[in-house]
């Protein structure tokens, strides 16, 4: 027998892919978490049909994880992937051009029947002719039947006992990559406690897949990815949903204030809504609406009340609380507003990521309507910016959109998990002097307004949606409403002293590129300019997470640079925004609608064409 | 109770109230401030929630904490004050337009989830503020600037729809009869749960008149029946009238005729958890039958906003994690060490 092949690499992507039903999701959470455990670096990437169930076997219902992990910092979860694990011919067709040249491609050869590459849409019985695959390393493996022939002895149905089936995959990658089983028989033994059988079956099944790359070890490569080398510190795996729900925790403990969650579900956000539910020990009040609009006012109306008040959704959902921001602006109560975005308009493509909302988060309300709009830049930074924008909101009254996306909602990585003492102070701007009491009198450095709470005594006081005056009485007057509206602006741009100056990644005193980024595509800015001052290109990256306020040092930053390219995951808005802010210097533009973040490579050829012109 | 004494003066604000001269508005806000007055609340725990229309104003006129909000979102706003402190004592007003219409899908939802806010809506039949379109509870054919060929459409009836959604209380009062408003709000004010108050308000400017067929003093007695829990339901002029149940009917009878004797007139029972004849009475209306006012229902059933409370309660006593730092190292965590110069991920 053939010695197995171990193949040291420093980094490598594995994409696994199967129809929506097969548990592809459940099966590279397992492996990514497994993976982190070991002390990999990794990166996550969820690609999932926006349907539940889509005819089995085709295209459309193809759904796929991919997880990039290695020994060195990971910002991406790969352009393409190293290794694919394919359960249909469907997964094939949907992932043949994510494959990187020279990969490895595992697949259940009894699900390439006659029928499944029909229902693919193959015209011929070989699928990776068709597909040009042919150059691939492929390892057939009859995954279905071996899964049966395993569980026979356990009684169960066929269809439960293929349901099994990922588990054989899932064991068998752990052993091309030499990672151990223990943490996914812990969590099968937890998931399904009261149903032993189900325990039973999932692990035989498992190990079986693990033991049949020991045995068939003639056929398959085993891989070796070091550990990375990162900071000292306790971590743990996070997704961008979980990090924000807890940022929004941690604000609440830091202020001394109850969370409440206004929220109606939706996709990619509804996970923040699900994650804060399950936290009643911590006190968190959740309120699933009727709608989206309901979402937000019973947000609203908890902040009146005194709460840590905050709505989450997604693009259409922001759009139907449009109406309510504005009261929240005009009432000038603290309000976080999450925005998990995805493709647009409309329906879009939910369960796609898109950078598409920043203008609907800027301006898409009716009247002078400013809010504060932060953006987080990786899964575990939701943390950060959940609570900062919950610090902004409370200490300044003033409602603040925080944009995350979907990439980052349900990509996961490895987090340094901070210590509670280490958080940034919030102090809520709690009325404590009745006598000086006036709705509407303001701090004279940061302008903004005192909070005082039913329930305070000689603090009764009215307010609304309509113009008013210092005391909160109606006001049609022209002045008045000339200087409120100039008050509530210069209240959003004053929140710059919260804002940390923008930083430079690269040369600090300038050069030939800067390349100017925001939110969720920091992974993949961060390592394009990385790898290319590697092959020793003149590029910088300023990567932006506040975008009202601009960070105060944005145009001496610009101004250091001789070209500068926006890239984002729209057909402009940032940029656009961007020359209506600072019109003195001239952006180029890298853009993508396509529901698919940016890849390194296609962001490199941008680069080097304008480093080349 | 707190023992706290106030008058209606205590709960006037300094704004100037600025509807119409002859508006049934203020006789409702003068019952709303006598029952709040008398009411034993300290009066930092009111809160007056209101939307967009005539009687949304309603919360400058209030010397309590108030919150005009946008058109429809009273209920939902309010929902998310109370599940915020429900020590509060939340008041809603809101008008047919701004209930039925554009905040249709909060109202059946504030009744259906039974949150402990006190709901008032000022039923005119018309858009004033707007300056006279039909509303949802315009009658079929109604004439108005947006309809001047008659509507084509049937009104909502309100206590229809909170009984649909579920409603533990429904009251129906009249802006006139100040004492009968007052008496429903208290009874409103004491039931926990979501307590709807429907008063038939007239709109001097846009809808003078539309409830004059039921308000006419000189056929009040005949078109009125002023129920009260274990009451009988008689009315008329002489106390002559009464309602029975017949064939699963409401029907009026007169006392004395026919062999009816007061012994066999329906008892109002407003506990009733079975809604029918709540609705029948709901259902009532000229020149078949006089229009039912009072409690028409009051029944027992669980508040969200205390289950809330007591649900988080709850899980706290067996809870493991009780802080955030807690829950941050919960799960599955791992060390990193021997890597003092290691990376951080922030830059490059």
């Amino acid at each position: 027998m053939k010695e197995t092949k171990v193949i040291e690499l420093e980094e490598v992507a594995i994409r696994f892919s199967g129809d929506s039903g097969d548990g592809m999701q459940l099966t590279g959470t397992l492996f990514s978490d497994t993976t982190a455990l070991l002390g990999n670096d990794i990166s996550t990437f969820p690609d999932y049909p926006s349907e539940i169930r889509a005819p089995q076997g085709t295209v459309g219902g193809v759904s796929g994880f991919q997880v990039q992990f290695g020994q060195k910092q990971v910002n991406t979860p790969g352009d393409n992937a190293n290794v694919l694990v394919a359960m249909n011919p469907a997964a094939i067709k949907a992932n043949a051009r994510f494959l990187e040249p020279g990969g490895t491609i595992i697949y259940d050869s009894d699900s390439f029947t006659e029928k499944n590459l029909k229902k693919a849409n193959f015209a011929t019985d070989d699928p990776f002719a068709e597909c040009n695959l042919e150059d691939y390393f492929k390892i057939p493996v009859p995954i279905s039947s071996l899964t049966q022939e395993g569980l026979k002895d356990f009684g169960l149905d066929n269809k439960s006992v293929l349901r099994s089936k990922n588990m054989f995959a899932l064991g068998l990658v752990c052993w091309m990559f030499n990672r151990p089983l223990d943490y996914v028989e812990e969590f099968i033994k937890n998931k399904f406690k009261k149903k032993p059988v189900v325990v039973d079956s999932n692990i035989k099944v498992l190990h079986d897949g693990y033991n049949y790359g020991l045995t068939m070890q003639h056929m398959t490569p085993s891989y070796l990815v070091n550990p990375a080398e990162i900071e000292n510190g306790t971590y743990r795996n996070i997704n961008g949903n979980h990090a924000t729900a807890w940022g929004l925790l941690a604000a609440a403990e830091k202020s001394g204030l109850e969370l409440f969650l206004g929220s109606y579900p939706i996709t990619p956000a509804t996970d923040i809504l699900t994650a804060l539910s399950q936290r009643k020990d911590l006190g968190v009040k959740t309120f699933q609406a009727e709608d989206e609009i309901a979402g937000i006012c019973s947000a609203i109306g908890a902040s009146f009340a005194g709460d840590l008040a905050v709505t989450t959704t997604s693009g259409p959902g922001l759009a139907l609380k449009g109406e309510a921001i504005g009261l929240a602006v005009m009432a000038e109560l603290p309000l976080v507003i999450v925005n998990v975005q995805r493709g647009g308009p409309s329906t879009g493509l939910p369960t796609k990521t898109e950078q598409s909302d920043l203008m609907q988060a800027l301006y898409g309300r009716n009247g002078e309507s400013p809010v504060v709009v932060l953006a987080a830049s990786t899964p575990s930074d939701c943390f950060h910016y959940a609570y900062m924008s919950a610090k902004i909101a409370l200490e300044r009254m003033v409602p603040v959109i925080l944009l995350t996306d979907g990439f980052l909602g349900n990509g996961s990585e490895p987090w340094k998990i901070p210590s509670m003492a280490d958080m940034p102070s919030i102090t809520p701007r709690v009325a404590k002097d009745s006598e000086e009491f006036q709705a509407y009198k303001r701090d004279a450095a940061t302008l903004a307004r005192e909070w005082a709470i039913p329930g305070m005594a000689g603090f009764e006081h009215r307010i609304g949606g309509l113009e008013k005056n210092i005391t909160g009485t109606v006001s049609h007057d022209p002045e008045n409403h000339q200087v409120n509206s100039e008050i509530r602006e210069e209240k959003v741009q004053r929140v710059v002293d919260l804002v940390p100056e923008l930083e430079i990644c690269g040369d600090e005193d300038g050069g030939d590129v800067l390349v100017v980024s925001w939110g969720g595509t920091f992974g993949h800015t961060a390592s394009t300019v990385r790898e290319m001052r590697m092959a020793g290109k003149n590029v910088s990256l300023a990567h932006f997470n506040y975008i009202k306020p601009l960070p105060k040092n944005t145009k001496e930053v610009f101004s250091k640079f001789k070209k500068i390219i926006v890239c984002e995951l729209n057909l402009g808005q940032f940029v656009a925004y961007l020359r209506n802010e600072l019109p003195e210097f001239n952006y180029y533009q890298a853009n993508k609608v396509k529901g698919l973040p940016f890849t390194v490579s296609e962001l490199k050829e941008s680069i080097t064409k304008l480093l080349e012109d | 109770m707190t023992d706290v004494k106030y008058t209606i003066k205590d709960f006037k604000s300094e704004n100037e109230v600025r509807w119409c001269a002859g508006c049934g508005d203020f006789a409702i806000i003068n019952a709303i401030q006598r029952t709040m007055a008398g009411m034993g609340i300290p009066k930092e725990k009111f809160a007056v929630i209101s939307g967009i229309g005539c009687s949304s104003r309603f919360p400058y006129y209030m010397n309590t904490f108030g919150f005009h909000t946008i058109h429809g979102r009273a209920a939902a706003i309010a929902s998310g004050v109370k599940a915020a402190n429900p020590d509060l004592s939340v008041w809603v007003m809101s008008g047919d337009g701004d209930s039925m219409a554009i905040g249709g899908n909060h109202f059946i939802h504030l009744i259906r989830r039974n949150i402990d806010v006190n709901m008032v809506v000022f039923n005119n039949r018309i858009y004033g503020l707007t300056k006279g379109q039909y509303s949802p509870t315009s009658d079929r054919g109604f004439v108005s600037k947006t309809s001047p060929f008659g509507t084509v459409e049937d009104p909502f009836v309100p206590g229809q729809l909170v009984l649909g959604a579920r409603g533990s209380f429904y009251a129906r009062s009249i802006d006139g009869n100040l004492k009968l408003s007052q008496s429903v709000f208290e009874k409103a004010a004491e039931h926990k749960g979501t307590s709807v108050v429907e008063v038939l308000q007239n709109c001097v400017i846009f809808n003078n008149g539309i409830h004059t067929a039921i308000t006419d003093p000189n056929h009040r007695a005949d078109r009125q029946l002023m129920l009260e829990h274990g009451k009988p339901m008689i009315f008329g002029a002489e106390n002559e009238k009464g309602l029975v149940f017949d064939n699963g009917k409401l029907k009026v009878v007169k006392i004395g005729e026919n062999g009816v004797t007061e012994a066999d007139i329906l008892v109002h029972d407003a506990t009733e958890v079975d809604p029918t004849l709540h609705l029948a009475l709901i259902n009532m209306a000229l020149p078949d039958f006089p229009v039912a006012f009072g409690v028409i229902r009051a029944v027992p059933a669980p508040v969200y906003d205390t289950e809330m409370e007591a649900q988080i309660k709850e899980v706290q006593q067996t809870r493991k994690v009780t802080c955030v730092d807690e829950l941050l190292n919960s799960g599955n965590t791992w060390e990193v060490t021997g890597n003092p110069n290691g990376s951080s991920k922030k830059c490059i």
